[in-house]
């Protein structure tokens, strides 16, 4: 057992990946001497020398890219993009050329390329360092799409990503990179691919991912107070999205609210709303509600307390949700 | 009102005094003091060969498409030297990265007809195993690959040994952001990568001054590499730049930007109209330059092949014309449930229940279809 915190747990995921298999490189910006601005990477280049962790010019096309033709020649390159929202220059390589290459060749190319983005908000950041992208990355057939709520799947979900034989969007709740738990690393981690209910409760399912788990777990605590025993599914996976784990929750509570801080229009919430009211249709006694972002553009940070889904929208929900 | 933005140096259409050319358009040899060729009277036969069979594959294939057989074609005609030349100067272990016109290329690295004619009959998206022909395949993205290419000659770095890479594009592909970046990367990390552009003059409609001020082999100077401009037409000029140019990436020299001056002689594909656009009077300058006429006269001239041989060419080419089209005719049609087949390699459970759900309703019409 030890106590790490999430960034922490992800830097010695990273590790045991890159002491598992010689051919797994590191590459971004700022990934070597620096560690990363959130210091993921610390320490690695020190250990595994420049051509293993490798700082890339400033071009996140490019780290995708030549991330692509290492995969083609054997290698399997974990590449960081510093924030979400500087992931768009690499939109192209990431949807284009590394969804597409093994159905392209019929399987006989395989990209085990991990793409790591530092998501969503929270932190008081300036313009395009608080967004959540998994929509576009999660509608894009050939990809993975992951995103870690804790220090335990931080350390276990890298280290699948990595030895996925296809590509995978790693995301990680910036938010919560300080945030501490023990957890045990010698541990049988869950697939990567499979959601976990992280509470049990009888009256409303809440489905969330990344950041917003503990926000979910928070209201859980708080609806107690109220008599209510809310179910909690970490999603953990979102592409391919592990809709049987909901839909079996739906099954036994028929409410279901999605949170997620990523606006709500034909985000993973409506995917989920869709697939619930396919297979559980005659469980549901309410709607499906979404709690999210709204449908604008990430507002300025001294706007965010109030576009980002918290506690008390996520109750309003479960009430809504409840008095249907 | 129209923004004045000054007046675009007209291209030299001779390429300028900085060309490389070891063969004339008139079939003379010549000698260049940094691209010394030791090359055999058989191996220059082979050139011809190879240059008059792959513009036999762009007749057919373009005939092809006319007769409905093939969706679309990007034809070669004109480019023969440049793609036969650098094919022929990359060792079997050498990665190539093409652009979706180097059917050249694809013969160099052992390419089958019907391997190439699948994508433009709308099969798959390119019927050659890349680990097997060591040539990735055609990337239609216009200069996404350099970026792969360069990676992948990070990658050759790493394992140590003589290989190295070449990445194809055109002019247009020149204004790539991603070409861009891929001149960064190999110069930083000094990659063992050869950048093969083919300037044809033209990107669709679009003329070589919307792309560039100057000559696109000066841009490598600024990215820290060395460019330079050979005759795209004249095969054995390709060759030895090429050659030494793959060398010098091969002993730790790094990236080397070659232009190969040359010209787009039909249209951009079946789909396009180049009368809309370019005057005939060009087409006329250009013809001069054939980079097959003057592999052809200087054989003769020098004795070094006869009527005979050239004979025998052209026999080998109708024979190779009628394999293309066989193997173009007789390409089955994909099944309907192939569409499902290796998005992922580790397949999922939501796309498996699509795809059973697909076959399931397809089922539903056997009655109907009997």
């Amino acid at each position: 057992m030890g106590t790490y915190t999430l960034a922490k747990a992800l830097n010695e995921g990273l590790r045991a990946a890159m002491d598992a298999d010689p051919k797994v490189l590191i590459m971004g910006e700022d990934v070597g001497k620096l560690g990363g601005v959130f210091r993921v990477t610390d320490g690695l280049q020190k250990d595994f020398g420049e051509d293993r962790v490798i700082d890339t010019p400033l071009a996140e096309s490019g780290i995708i890219g030549t991330a692509i033709g290492l995969a083609m020649r054997g290698y399997r390159p974990i590449c960081e993009i510093q924030f979400d929202g500087f992931v768009y220059p690499a939109f192209d390589q990431i949807v284009s050329q590394l969804a597409k290459m093994h159905y392209r060749s019929k399987g006989t190319v395989s990209l085990p390329v991990t793409v790591r983005i530092p998501f969503g908000g929270g932190i008081g950041a300036v313009e395009h360092h608080s967004e959540s992208p998994e929509a576009y990355f999660s509608h894009t057939a050939g990809l993975k799409v992951v995103a870690c709520s804790n220090p335990a799947d931080a350390f276990h979900m890298i280290q699948q990503s990595v030895a996925s034989d296809d590509p995978v969007i790693f995301l990680e709740p910036k938010r919560r990179y300080w945030e501490k738990a023990e957890f045990d690393p010698t541990a049988t981690p869950d697939p990567l691919h499979q959601a976990r209910v992280v509470r049990t409760g009888s009256d409303l399912t809440i489905a969330a991912y990344g950041p917003m788990v503990k926000v979910a777990l928070d209201a859980a605590t708080a609806a107690e107070d109220d008599g209510r025993q809310l179910e909690v599914i970490d999603l953990r996976s979102l592409s391919p999205l592990d809709s049987d784990t909901v839909v079996q929750s739906v099954r036994r509570t028929g409410r279901l609210v999605v949170v997620h801080e990523a606006p709500v229009t034909l985000g993973l919430g409506s995917e989920l709303a869709a697939r619930v009211t396919e297979q559980a249709f005659y469980s549901l006694e309410a709607p499906v509600l979404r709690v999210g972002g709204f449908d604008t553009p990430y507002p300025p940070s001294r706007l965010e307390e109030d576009f980002l889904p918290d506690l008390d929208r996520v109750l309003d929900a479960v009430d809504r949700s409840m008095a249907f | 009102m129209t923004v004045d933005i000054g007046v675009p140096a007209e291209p030299e259409p001779s390429g300028g005094p900085d060309l490389v050319q070891l063969l004339t358009p008139e079939g003379q040899r010549r000698e260049h003091p940094d691209y010394p060729l030791d090359i055999t009277a058989e191996q220059i036969r082979g050139l011809y060969r190879d240059l008059v069979l792959v513009r036999r594959i762009d007749v057919e294939a373009t005939a092809l498409q006319r007769q409905g057989e093939l969706g679309i074609w990007a034809s070669l005609l004109g480019q023969e030297a440049a793609q036969i030349g650098s094919g022929r100067a990359l060792r079997p272990n050498d990665m190539a990265f093409p652009s979706y016109r180097e059917h050249g290329v694809a013969w160099c690295r052992g390419v089958q007809p019907g391997e190439l004619l699948s994508l433009y009959r709308g099969n798959d998206f390119g019927g050659w195993n890349p680990r097997d022909r060591m040539m990735s395949l055609y990337s239609i993205v216009i200069g996404a690959h350099a970026l792969h290419a360069t990676g992948y000659a990070m990658g050759m770095q790493r394992d140590g040994g003589e290989d190295a890479v070449i990445a194809y594009f055109g002019d247009g592909a020149s204004s790539q952001g991603d070409v861009n970046e891929a001149f960064v990367w190999a110069s930083v990390f000094n990659a063992p990568v050869v950048f093969f552009c083919q300037n044809n003059q033209w990107a669709i409609s679009e003329p070589i001054e919307k792309q560039s001020r100057i000559p696109l082999f000066q841009r490598a100077r600024g990215f820290g590499f060395p460019g330079v401009r050979v005759d795209g037409n004249d095969v054995l000029g390709c060759l030895a730049v090429t050659r030494a140019a793959l060398d010098a990436a091969r002993t730790g020299q790094g990236p080397t930007f070659i232009e190969a001056w040359t010209y787009r002689m039909g249209a951009h594909t079946t789909s396009d109209d180049p009368t809309r656009y370019r005057l005939a009077t060009e087409l006329e300058i250009w013809r001069l330059r054939d980079p097959i006429e003057r592999v052809k006269a200087y054989l003769s001239r020098s004795g070094e092949a006869d009527a005979a041989f050239f004979d025998a060419i052209e026999a080998e080419a109708t024979e190779l014309a009628a394999q293309v089209r066989r193997a173009c005719v007789e390409m089955a049609d994909p099944e309907p449930l192939e569409i499902f087949a290796e998005v992922y390699a580790e397949p999922t459970p939501h796309l498996q229940a699509q795809r059973d759900g697909f076959a399931a309703y397809l089922d539903s019409f056997e009655e109907v279809r009997h």
